[in-house]
């Protein structure tokens, strides 16, 4: 079929596509419209935030949405766009991104950049100064993004001035409203009062408006209604980059301990445990293979993986599929009755399977345990709980299999199939050597994909046993755990998200998938005839 | 299934009329339990080990005794006493995870369902270049699960909440967004279907005048809403049961789905919460279980069409 006819492929006009009816061009129209309203209004939001990344990717996607829709070529790129799009935001972006995280020491401690870091630590060095003036503090919204800004009154000279994060300016007693030494409005707007500033917490407590930087000297709100003038103890040089102490003349200096960096002078003595974001190459990779513990449980945890995913594809293909010839019997009554009885779970949410199962392996009140009477702790023992999360992932992936496996049984060719019977070929000659071959090939594909599914099952762990049991608190995976709930547990787990280390273990699940699926795309012949 | 019953050899009985079904013949006496009697015992055994878990749970959201160790699977009296508690939300916002469940699950699998079919469209009728390099990158970057890269999805929508913040975290609109990435996930299954329509039906349109919109949405459309149907069902049962995702992008009460918030109930207390859980799961899963039975027979063939080629 070709799309465009040569005539019009040659002079691409700017025209609408070939919609010609009118309520299509409106829709078209429409929109459009939103779609560069969107982007138009949310350009100078990126760029306030800096946020250059974001502002490509729109900018990227606004240009393709117009080259694509505005003009009658690209035909089937009008239809591809939509789920490729999502495809390309939701799923590529995030695994070229999570391969970026692998090489930082991304986590808990370490979400800012070394700008703040610094920032904080002068910051919180600050001492107050007797002989300097203190001032009287009102508090307003600043209209960046409501940050706070302070309005202050000197208490010796009455001069105002207006302090942020940036700097100290003077103030015209014009543009405010003074009443008893404070500042109550601001061009009409009204200051916080106590409570609103008190709601305000951490964000006032931490903010200090530089004076001389180079001489540490900040502005500091006290309480709710004062500031004080005070100097901080740690002085930054940016050229060199290097922290020092102004009263011991102690020399700090970013250093590395572990995978982050800390301020610490020649002894290693750290000047705070504020650490920042910064990238360690191949650190996080290294540390996963060199340390002997780590590696091991590594290629144990993989090895499960592997197991668990062969287990689950064949053990729930076979039994699907004899399930399948067992009511592929024309001379059965009430067929679809029992077709449609073993497809029921499949309509069954698998989160509810799995917990309902967990409940069944259950120590005390398990019905399993019950029906044996014994008191078996399925969840206390490795080898028990991965064969309680075997059954469990049976019991879920049967009815899928169920189905397929009926469908292509339905579908073989029947002359080729009634050509052997004829020629005398018994009824196992007939399944083994026609109707298994026929089968496999059509199957094959969802296979590949049950595989790579299985690989990264994460309900069934994480419903089942959340990865335990547990060998000693140390241990980074559990008995049951499988490569990406082991991930799970390193990222969004209780002690402290080690984000970098995770996406390492991620991409490295990355690869591994690829190359699974590379070696069964080979062995698959279906992909050899793609039409 | 076009056997007849000239190819099997056909028996006269003298005693009793012979009984035919299907087309074949039903053996009696031994040839009956060699045949067919163990199908229907081996069946009925599988039946109950698929089925059980299933009417476990039935049987445990109106069971007085909410824990299980009454060991009965029929309850001894009834009562619909976690239903009435859910129903009312006195414990648990059980209604607005209800609401956020369909709203997600409805709106995503139309969503999908239009895409993938557009996607699956171009793939099957179109000539274009990096069509089958197109169609493996598909295939395999759907291998990557999105789960994988939960932590960079986590970041990026943080970062987008501070943009917009009606899509970042804890929000439906935002978890939403990051579900649609899997929308090719059934464009093979698709293209499977639409290939298997003749394209004399659509050469004939185009001799018409039809443009490929017409074609694609006046003439194919119809044809293939028997996969459209198993598409979005699939769809739907994979969203509403979705936890790996929603457990990291809704956290908030107002905003979890009935996976995170079932999760949630049981495992406050596996023993005492198994009967509300069991009603929420029922609750859920009526109307699902009641669309999947009444469009079983579209899902069969249409896995088998989009599998079988």
């Amino acid at each position: 079929m070709k799309a465009v006819s040569p005539k019009e492929a040659q002079h691409p006009r700017l025209t609408l596509g070939r919609t010609t009816s009118v309520p299509e061009l409106v829709v078209k129209i429409v929109f459009l419209g939103i779609v560069c309203g969107f982007a138009v209004s949310l350009i100078p939001v990126l760029i306030g935030l800096k946020s250059w990344t974001m502002l490509a990717v729109l900018c990227v996607s606004v240009a393709c949405i117009l080259i694509i829709y505005t003009t009658k070529r690209h035909v089937p790129a009008k239809y591809l766009f939509p789920g490729t799009f999502m495809l390309v935001l939701f799923v590529l972006i995030p695994v070229i991104y999570t391969v970026a995280i692998s090489a930082t020491n991304y986590g808990d401690g370490t979400r800012g950049t070394q700008e703040e870091a610094v920032a904080s630590i002068v910051e919180n060095s600050v001492e107050r100064q007797e002989n300097k003036p203190s001032y009287t503090m009102s508090v307003a919204r600043g209209t960046d993004h409501g940050r706070l800004v302070l309005y202050l009154v000197d208490e010796k000279t009455g001069k105002i001035y207006r302090g942020t994060q940036q700097g100290l300016t003077p103030v015209s007693r014009a543009d405010v409203t003074v009443s008893d030494g404070k500042v109550t409005a601001v061009g009409g707007q009204r200051v916080l009062n106590a409570l609103e500033i008190d709601k305000q917490g951490d964000s006032l407590s931490r903010l200090s408006v530089p004076v001389n930087k180079d001489k540490g000297i900040y502005i500091h709100p006290s309480g709710i209604s004062e500031a004080y003038t005070g100097q901080s103890r740690l002085i930054y040089d940016k050229a060199k980059d290097t922290i020092t102490d102004r009263q011991t003349g102690t020399v700090y200096r970013p250093r590395k301990f572990g995978d982050r960096y800390y301020y610490a002078d020649s002894a290693g003595r750290k000047v705070s445990e504020q650490s920042w974001l910064s990238n360690v190459g191949w650190d996080n990779y290294t540390r996963l293979f060199r340390d002997e513990s780590v590696r091991g449980q590594l290629f144990s945890t993989f090895l499960w993986t592997l197991f668990f995913a062969i287990f689950s594809v064949f053990g729930t293909f076979l039994c699907g599929l004899l399930i399948a010839l067992l009511f592929d019997e024309p001379r059965m009554a009430g067929r679809k009755f029992w077709r449609s009885l073993m497809v029921i779970p499949y309509a069954v949410p698998t989160f509810i399977g799995f917990l309902i199962w967990s409940t069944f392996f259950n120590k005390d009140f398990g019905i399993i345990n019950q029906v044996l009477g014994v008191g078996i702790d399925w969840f206390g023992d490795p080898t028990l709980a991965k064969i309680a999360v075997c059954t469990a992932n049976l019991w879920a992936g049967i009815p899928y299999m169920f189905l397929i496996s009926t469908g292509a049984l339905q579908s073989l060719p029947t002359d080729v199939v009634e050509a052997a019977r004829i020629d005398g070929a018994g009824p196992f000659r007939l399944f083994f050597q026609i109707k298994m071959p026929l089968l496999l090939i059509s199957v094959a594909p969802l296979l590949v994909s049950s595989f790579a599914f299985n690989f990264n099952n994460y309900n069934a762990i994480a419903l089942m046993t959340k990865g335990g049991p547990f060998a000693s608190s140390g241990e980074i995976f559990g008995g049951t755990d499988i490569l990406i709930s082991g991930i799970y547990r390193m990222a969004f787990g209780g002690s402290g998200a080690q984000f970098g280390l995770a996406a390492a273990v991620s991409v490295i699940l990355f690869l591994i998938t690829a190359v699974l699926g590379g070696i069964q795309f080979g062995i698959s012949n279906k992909f050899e005839d793609i039409r | 299934m076009t056997r007849t019953a000239s190819t099997t050899s056909v028996r006269p009985n003298k005693t009793r009329p012979m009984k035919i079904r299907n087309g074949y013949e039903v053996p009696r006496g031994r040839a009956w339990w060699r045949h067919l009697g163990w199908r229907y015992i081996v069946g009925v055994i599988v039946i109950a080990f698929m089925l059980f878990p299933v009417l476990y749970v039935v049987s445990a959201s109106v069971n007085p005794i909410g824990s299980v160790a009454s060991g009965s699977l029929i309850p001894k009296s009834l009562t619909f006493d976690y239903y009435r508690q859910l129903l009312s939300g006195t414990r648990y916002p059980f209604m607005r995870w209800y609401g956020n469940t369909l709203l997600i699950g409805l709106v995503i699998a139309l969503l999908e369902v239009l895409f993938s079919t557009m996607a699956a469209y171009a793939f099957s009728r179109m000539r274009w270049r990096g069509r089958r390099i197109g169609l493996f990158t598909v295939l395999l970057i759907q291998m990557f699960p999105q789960f994988l890269s939960s932590v960079a999805l986590f970041i990026i929508m943080s970062e987008v909440g501070k943009v917009l913040p009606q899509f970042g975290l804890n929000t439906l609109a935002g978890y939403g967004l990051v579900l649609l990435g899997g929308t090719m996930g059934n464009v093979w299954l698709m293209k499977g279907y639409f290939d298997s329509i003749p394209r004399d039906i659509d050469e004939a349109a185009m001799i018409d005048g039809a443009g490929h919109f017409t074609i694609f949405w006046k003439i194919l459309m119809p044809l293939v809403t028997p996969i459209l149907a198993v598409n979005f069902l699939l769809t739907f049962i994979h969203v509403i049961g979705e936890y790996m995702l929603a457990s990291v992008f809704l956290t908030d009460n107002k905003v979890k789905t009935l996976s995170i918030g079932l999760y949630g109930i049981i495992e406050g207390d596996q023993s005492g919460n198994l009967g509300l859980f069991c009603a929420g799961s029922i609750l859920l899963c009526i109307p699902v279980v009641a669309i999947f039975l009444w469009l079983q027979k579209y899902i069969t063939s249409g896995l088998a069409a989009g599998s079988v080629k």
